[in-house]
């Protein structure tokens, strides 16, 4: 039973917890990147583009995981590219970041929509064969069906990327410099940082980032079908990492807490004793967002947030 | 009857040429504020239009098998622009236009509200939500079938009902940003959920089972307020444009959104919200209680919402998908945010913001005939609000532009008055006048622009 609930667990946590890293990424480094959500729905949707067009020519259909590794990154990759237009508006011409994150939110699932109907005869793209992404070992051991069981490599692949990049902003020299740009901009150009420079950084990693956790969401939940939409992936994650106080370890803990909760309305229908209490599952679904609040509430304390983040930067200013 | 005409002739002239050692009429007109706002929101309209057009050429261009032709994206171009009128009922599809577009006046009235007050409300779905919950608890358990003034009572107590539920939910945001200090977007997307299922389980408990449409086909619906006939009244305008939804929900928004502009512009509670939204430090220090102007403008900013989705839902001819609505959230409650945005948070300015948004939408509609789906106009939309981001950047060039302009007519002027005073010596105050004309122009223009800055 603790299998399968970790294993949910998982499936809600590692999107989450990639999306929101790069949420980090950005406002660390001075933009609001309200795009999440946006940038999600078109790395999934490029992603799943991608797959598409390997299955219908044949290739790489024997080896799902180097097919599913590629599609992340390409995920990625368009995802950054897509982060892109918020960059260009909000950092070289100035213009507010709320309403260039909008706009890319309305604008990925009108694309999808637009490209779907029009290429691939209706509003999601669903894979000609089945995305045998999961990795099956029904015989392993208990402790280690957890790991290998049910499992999928984007797990790992993203706990790693995730472990890296958290070293990288708080330990290297670029990722200081970057830190800087979204707390003091003035004070970072005045010792000779180029501050356009690292919040395009900031913007392009968090684009990527979001871009990856798009892919991973629709192939781990949805079989690989791209829609017009993530379930509000995008805007939760928004909220874990406001909730994680813009640091890394309180991002995964809150991912992993939210995953957890998520799971259990998930599972209560498959596990006896909460079936017995005979709640409905409305029940459950409101259970991870009830408790974010509580403890919110109670531990609400100095807040995290860049003091420049949302602020154009303007080099004539002080 | 001359002299009428060269009157006019006269005025026109003015408009372009320099007059009585004025500026032209329309170089001053240029200059005010909110000219310069609508010509920047033109601008963005048409850009956004622009790369849409670009959008569909590439669509034909990539269309296989001829299916789209080249000259079929002028065609969609026209059709979008034209809105509901290309349709095949204009009628119908007007009134439909101005239906669809209340609920998002609706929403789009409630983030620009919390927008002045510095609070970003991301939650209107939520309290769209509830606002729908509340009325449609109250409209469909009183059957008023055959007495049309009881319905309208009971469609009234409704529409109260679901905005006090709305005010309700907006409050939670503003209680925890106010007491616990929690940033009111995260708090906003919780609740959102939270509604969401809320709104499900409610419907789908054991008394209220009467509730539910269980006709033929039907399945995880409501039955409409035309069967308790307590549904918006439509006075006739549902017959007069084609039997579509228009009821009087638009009054009811338009006049709301007039309300709000009074109550931010001339009451002090207003100028107290749009304090806290400049500056809360220098709010408080004022003497303005900032955690109680918060929690009001959420309750507001809720309940405003909470109208739109009683309005939406209160209709006669609209049904709600109570068992799938905890899976999505409304549409309708994440469109106020684009439309106040692209009003710049002016009441007044949500009002046509979301009139054209359903107009395009409505546009995008008839699109098939071309071969193009209707999404194109989505893009169109989303393209708009990117452009609406630079509004600022173009106000910026404008005002140079205006600057270079009135420079080279205040010379001629000069130059003109300096040939006078040359044949004349007797006009020599003339002179003084003007050149205190040019300063007091440039006087203003700097006041202008060290305004912009503080902004």
């Amino acid at each position: 039973m603790y299998v399968l609930v970790l294993q949910k667990t998982l499936i809600y946590a590692i999107p989450l917890l990639i999306v929101a890293l790069g949420g980090m990424f950005a406002e660390r480094s001075g933009v609001i990147n309200l795009a999440l959500e946006g940038e999600m729905i078109f790395g999934a949707f490029v992603g799943a583009v991608f797959v598409y067009a390997m299955q219908s020519a044949g290739n790489l259909t024997s080896h799902p995981q180097l097919m599913f590794i590629l599609a992340i990154l390409i995920g990625g990759l368009s995802g950054a590219a897509f982060s892109l237009l918020l960059s260009f508006s909000a950092i070289n011409l100035k213009a507010d970041q709320t309403i260039g994150g909008t706009a890319l939110n309305m604008l990925a699932p009108a694309i999808v929509c637009t490209v779907g109907l029009a290429f691939f005869n209706g509003e999601k793209i669903t894979m000609p064969l089945s995305t045998n992404y999961a990795i099956i070992n029904e015989d392993a051991p208990d402790f280690l069906k957890i790991f290998i069981d049910k499992a999928y490599i984007s797990t790992y692949l993203m706990i790693i990327v995730f472990v890296l990049l958290s070293i990288w902003i708080f330990k290297t020299k670029t990722g200081t410099r970057m830190r800087a740009c979204g707390e003091h901009p003035q004070a970072a150009a005045s010792v000779g940082i180029n501050v356009y420079k690292m919040r395009y950084l900031g913007t392009t990693i968090s684009g990527f980032l979001a871009g990856m956790g798009g892919y991973v969401y629709i192939a781990t939940t949805a079989g690989g079908t791209a829609e017009s939409g993530v379930a509000g992936m995008g805007f939760l994650a928004l909220a874990i990492m406001i909730f994680g106080n813009w640091k890394p370890l309180g991002i995964a803990l809150g991912a992993l807490l939210f995953g957890f909760l998520k799971c259990l309305g998930a599972v209560s229908s498959s596990i006896d004793i909460l079936k017995s209490i005979g709640l409905p599952m409305y029940f459950y679904n409101i259970i991870p967002y009830f408790v974010v609040l509580v403890v919110l509430a109670l531990t609400a304390k100095k807040s995290g947030v860049p003091k420049a983040e949302g602020i154009p930067y303007d080099k004539s200013t002080r | 009857m001359r002299k009428f005409f060269s009157g006019i002739g006269n005025w026109i002239k003015s408009l372009f040429c320099i007059h009585d050692d004025k500026e032209p009429r329309l170089l001053t007109l240029s200059k005010k504020e909110s000219t310069r706002s609508f010509v920047s929101s033109l601008v963005c309209i048409l850009a956004g239009v622009i790369v849409g057009f670009i959008v569909m050429m590439i669509l034909a261009l990539a269309s296989s098998e001829d299916q789209i032709y080249f000259s079929d994206a002028f065609g969609g171009l026209f059709t979008m622009l034209a809105g509901p009128f290309t349709a095949a009922n204009a009628a119908f599809s007007f009134g439909n236009m101005i239906f669809y577009a209340v609920p998002i006046i609706m929403t789009g009235l409630s983030v620009a509200i919390a927008f002045k007050t510095g609070l970003f409300n991301i939650g209107a779905a939520g309290q769209y939500f509830m606002g729908a919950m509340g009325s449609l608890l109250v409209a469909l358990n009183i059957n008023c079938t055959g007495n049309d003034v009881a319905g309208f009572f009971v469609w009234l107590l409704a529409l109260v009902v679901g905005m006090i539920f709305g005010m309700l939910w907006g409050c939670i945001p503003g209680l925890f940003k106010a007491l616990f200090g929690v940033n009111e977007v995260i708090v906003c997307i919780m609740t959102n959920w939270i509604a969401a299922n809320i709104v499900s389980w409610v419907f789908s408990s054991e008394g209220l089972k009467h509730l539910v449409n269980t006709g033929s086909g039907k399945s995880g619906y409501l039955i409409k307020t035309a069967v308790t006939n307590t549904g918006t009244p439509s006075l006739g305008l549902g017959k007069l444009f084609g039997n579509s939804y228009i009821d009087i929900g638009i009054f009811i928004a338009v006049a709301l959104a007039i309300v709000i502009y009074i109550i931010l512009n001339k009451t002090t509670f207003g100028y107290e919200l749009k304090a806290c939204g400049s500056n809360k430090h220098a709010a408080k220090y004022a003497g303005m209680n900032e955690k109680r102007n918060i929690i009001l403008s959420m309750a507001i900013a809720g309940g405003l919402a909470a109208i739109g989705g009683a309005l939406y839902y209160l209709n006669p001819g609209i049904e709600l998908a109570y068992k799938a609505a905890y899976s999505k959230l409304p549409d309708n409650g994440f469109n106020g945010i684009p439309v106040a945005l692209l009003a710049s948070n002016n009441p007044i300015g949500v009002i046509f913001a979301g009139l054209l948004l359903r107009y395009l939408s409505q546009g995008g509609g008839n699109l098939s005939a071309f071969g193009f789906n209707q999404y194109v106009a989505d893009i169109v939309v989303a393209l708009i609000i990117y452009f609406a981001g630079f509004a600022k950047l173009i106000r910026d060039v404008l005002v140079n532009r205006q600057k270079k302009q009135t420079e080279k007519v205040l010379a001629k002027i000069a130059n003109t008055v300096k040939n006078e005073t040359d044949s004349s010596p007797v006009d020599t105050d003339k002179q003084y006048v003007i050149d205190q004309d040019v300063l007091t122009d440039e006087e203003t223009q700097i006041d202008e622009e060290s305004q912009e800055v503080e902004k």
